[in-house]
């Protein structure tokens, strides 16, 4: 496997989405081969940095408000 | 039957992921308030058809989703059909590797990266057009399997993963421009 087809499958590859075999092969150019390691590292740091970064606090309100909805709710 | 305490045990945990969710959906607070009680109410409402066991969370994203579709969406009967320009592999890396400087822990890439406020990714994820950006939400944000994703959209799995390609790929050049805007990376890069 050459780079550009291990940075073809780099979705997948993070995304946990491969066959137990594909990834072996993959892992393996990994560890042969450290610029496409660096690469594959960034990307998985890149992931957390935007799931980190894109969190909202809940407005106050807006949890009472909705306890209070469900709690009017008719039963059954 | 509903059982108001167990729901809202199981279920209120949810609400600041999907809150973060209908955010990036709506783009626009207010909407995105009146998404999360509307998806709460029908959640409450459909609870006794959720199958205890199975993946809650999913449950309530589909809600979500559809929800938001048939409601904010409700003027366009079909979703944007915009596309997105083609963009290289590891688009990022490629222009902020090779950076010296490092500090603890983390790549000097992603040091670059940590400069961008919170406001600026969110607002480039709020830039992807819509199939882009819930296809990425529910990935990169909310950690959503493909299979997942493809029951939560109600799309087919090889469209979650060409959506999820393109639009990761798309964000990526967003994020890039923000930085250079920024000056927090220069605009030439050692490149790879």
């Amino acid at each position: 496997m050459d780079c550009s087809e291990a940075i073809h499958e780099i979705y997948h590859y993070l995304d946990g989405e491969l066959t137990e075999e594909k990834r072996a092969i993959i892992a393996r150019h990994l560890d042969l081969c450290p610029p496409c390691a660096h690469g594959f590292d960034f990307e998985t740091e890149l992931r957390s940095l935007i799931a980190r970064k894109c969190r909202d606090d809940v407005p106050p309100d807006l949890r009472r408000r909705i306890a209070d909805a469900i709690g009017h709710e008719p039963p059954g | 039957m509903a059982d108001p305490a167990t729901f809202s045990d199981l279920a209120m945990p949810f609400m600041g992921p999907l809150y973060s969710a209908a955010l990036r959906m709506t783009r626009n607070p207010v909407d995105a308030e009146d998404l999360v009680q509307e998806t709460y109410l029908r959640a409450y409402r459909g609870f006794s058809s959720f199958q205890e066991g199975t993946n809650l969370k999913a449950w309530l994203y589909r809600i979500l989703t559809n929800t938001f579709i048939n409601q904010y969406r409700a003027a366009k009967r079909r979703p944007e059909q915009s596309d997105i320009e083609d963009v290289e592999d590891l688009y990022l890396y490629r222009r902020l590797g090779g950076l010296e400087a490092a500090t603890a822990g983390r790549s000097p890439e992603t040091e670059v990266l940590e400069g961008i406020p919170d406001d600026e990714v969110k607002e480039a994820l709020e830039s992807l057009p819509e199939q882009f950006r819930m296809a990425v939400l529910l990935a990169d944000v909310e950690g959503f399997a493909y299979k997942e994703i493809a029951d939560i959209l109600e799309i087919p799995i090889g469209t979650v993963m060409s959506r999820l390609h393109r639009g990761r790929k798309q964000l990526q050049k967003r994020l890039w421009d923000y930085a250079v805007e920024r000056g927090i990376a220069t605009g030439t890069g050692p490149g790879r």
